[in-house]
């Protein structure tokens, strides 16, 4: 083959990359321009109200944007205490061995699971429970939706930050052993330390996931459009908002989720990039 | 510092490592639960007919519930609306995903291709359901209709970046030995790659699709605002069609529907779980 023709063919395909992300940045700020201009960029962010009856539509993303940084946080607290766990039992405690393996297959597991099913799951059977515990009434809200999400992002996080617990160098580690330190002092003293950055990083890459789950959130969250007045309470995320609406919507509304959808996109890029960034760095040190 | 006791120390470590590993075990419990749970529930639904027939409506399902028979139906409009729907993506997404992945591998230096890079990081990221706003607003709106095209567009924007980075991480970890000896032998590059290279990373890449399907196939707020759903069994590409993953989201807003959710869940699972544990043997046995 010409090399030429085939160097030209690669080049074109790789083009085809910046086009589609650069659609994707024209098609949501085309569409949601209508939105912002209605209503103000920073009145439509501010605004919590949602009401659509027609002639005094009123639109404003508050509650969205809340709701869907209360579940990516509360998802964040609750996944550390176990995402952590895993990356030091694969990473430093039993590394290389097989029992390593498995537990690394299964969270590999947990993260093919359709976030559908984690749905179901978690309305057919942590519902239930979060409402026999007499948490809420209605079992459903952010907290049910931030525990489901936890689960959901606990892989993410443990198998990135396992690589960078894997990577502390030996003879670090032996230096604290021969200087008379136990293993948990060395794991405080040493790997922290020297994997610290990279861990941190990929917690930031796990909420870039958490932030646009939708189907779970859209399942578990009650959908309520108001501001949510507590984690119990009911709510709506950005992803769920425009799950539950988008169908049905036309005109005005339309180009409202549009521009919620708009702003999830430029969060997520921004979280998503410096996360990135931050991993590249980190491997480097 | 306060000084501990040796003792006192060796307890601690011992708790940190007692603790370290329950945690680290509980973290299965979810997967036992989930899977449990769908297989629990939905094992005595699979049968031929599941597979077979067409979702029934919600008035022949009232119909069979209150005569105390099992709800008749199945998934096959689901089923086809899948396999179309990824096929025509899988079709579209794989070349491409390949060709752009061994630029990035080729120019890995230069501005253009780090730009690319980062913007597949980008588009790996985007929330499923900001690629359904687009597709509906690229696709949907132009074509006055939803349709499996729509569908296999938003499930094709959605694999491209997988396959590209499976695809360029394969594609640089090959020894430069390799290249070298197919240019040393006279080929020019453009036949290095395809013979030499490309064969040399199928395990990797073959990995990626497999991972990059089994990513796909799940998804279910991308094709709510393309695909649209459809019970009939179709086979047009530029009508509505339904999916798996959106017969159970169906499912779970009919409550005549409900107890076919199970059934479908537990298909879709073990096929997802099925393409997962495959890609992870094949790297493995590419690996060593």
């Amino acid at each position: 083959m010409n090399d030429k023709i085939f160097r030209t063919i690669l080049y074109l395909a790789a083009c085809l990359m910046p086009v589609v992300c650069g659609g994707i940045v024209y098609a949501l700020v085309t569409d949601a321009f209508e939105a912002f201009n209605h209503f103000g960029f920073l009145n439509f962010l501010t605004s919590s109200e949602w009401s659509y009856t027609d002639g005094t539509e009123r639109y404003g993303a508050l509650p969205f944007i809340t709701g869907t940084l209360l579940t990516t946080l509360l998802a964040l607290v609750f996944c550390i205490p176990f995402s952590l766990p895993v990356a030091l039992f694969v990473g430093e405690y039993f590394k290389g061995t097989r029992i390593a393996e498995v537990l690394s297959t299964i969270t590999s597991l947990l993260a093919g699971i359709p976030s559908i099913i984690y749905g179901l799951w978690g309305f057919y059977t942590l519902r239930p429970i979060v409402m026999s515990l007499n948490i809420s009434p209605q079992g459903s809200g952010i907290l049910t939706a931030s525990l489901v999400l936890a689960i959901m992002i606990v892989p993410y996080a443990a198998s990135l930050s396992a690589e960078f617990v894997k990577m502390v160098p030996d003879d670090l580690k032996e230096g604290a052993y021969s200087l008379g330190a136990t293993r948990a002092e060395m794991v405080r003293k040493v790997i922290f330390p020297v994997a610290g950055s990279g861990i941190f990083s990929s917690y930031i890459l796990a909420i870039g996931r958490a932030l646009g789950e939708t189907m779970t959130v859209t399942m578990l969250i009650g959908n309520t459009n108001q501001m949510p007045g507590s984690i119990t309470e009911t709510g709506n995320s950005m992803a769920s908002i425009i799950a539950n609406q988008f169908g049905e919507a036309d005109g005005l509304r339309l180009s409202s989720l549009i521009a919620i959808g708009l702003v999830l996109f430029l969060i997520t890029a921004i979280i998503n990039l410096i996360g990135k960034y931050l991993i590249k760095r980190a491997r480097i040190v | 510092m306060q000084k501990k006791k040796l003792s006192q120390r060796l307890f601690i470590d011992r708790l940190v490592k007692g603790v370290v590993c329950v945690l680290a075990a509980l973290t299965a419990v979810p997967l036992i639960a989930i899977i449990g749970e769908v297989l629990w529930k939905g094992y005595d639904q699979l049968s031929w007919s599941f597979f077979t027939e067409p979702t029934p409506t919600a008035y022949k399902a009232m119909m069979a519930t209150a005569a105390g028979e099992p709800i008749p139906g199945g998934i096959a409009n689901g089923i086809v609306g899948t396999v179309i729907m990824l096929g025509m993506a899988v079709v579209i997404a794989v070349p491409i995903g390949i060709l752009c992945g061994v630029y990035l591998a080729e120019h890995s230096k230069s501005r253009f291709a780090k730009t690319v890079s980062y913007l597949t990081d980008l588009l790996q990221g985007t929330p499923s359901v900001i690629i359904g706003i687009i597709t509906y607003i690229w696709v949907v709106v132009p074509m006055k209709g939803y349709s499996a095209i729509a569908g296999s567009v938003a499930l094709f924007i959605m694999m491209l970046p997988l396959i590209v980075r499976s695809t360029e991480e394969t594609m640089k970890i090959l020894p430069a030995s390799l290249k070298e000896a197919g240019l040393a032998l006279g080929g020019n590059n453009a036949r290095v790659i395809l013979k030499v290279q490309l064969p040399a990373a199928f395990g990797g890449i073959f990995t990626g699709v497999l991972l990059a399907v089994s990513r796909v196939i799940g998804e279910t707020a991308p094709l709510m605002f393309t695909a649209l759903g459809c019970s009939m069994i179709r086979f047009s590409i530029d009508k509505p069609i339904s999916a798996v993953p959106l017969l159970i989201w169906e499912f779970f807003n009919d409550p005549n529907l409900q107890s076919l959710i199970w059934g479908a869940s537990l298909f879709l699972l073990l096929f997802v779980l099925f393409l997962n544990l495959t890609a992870k043997k094949i790297a493995n046995k590419w690996n060593s």
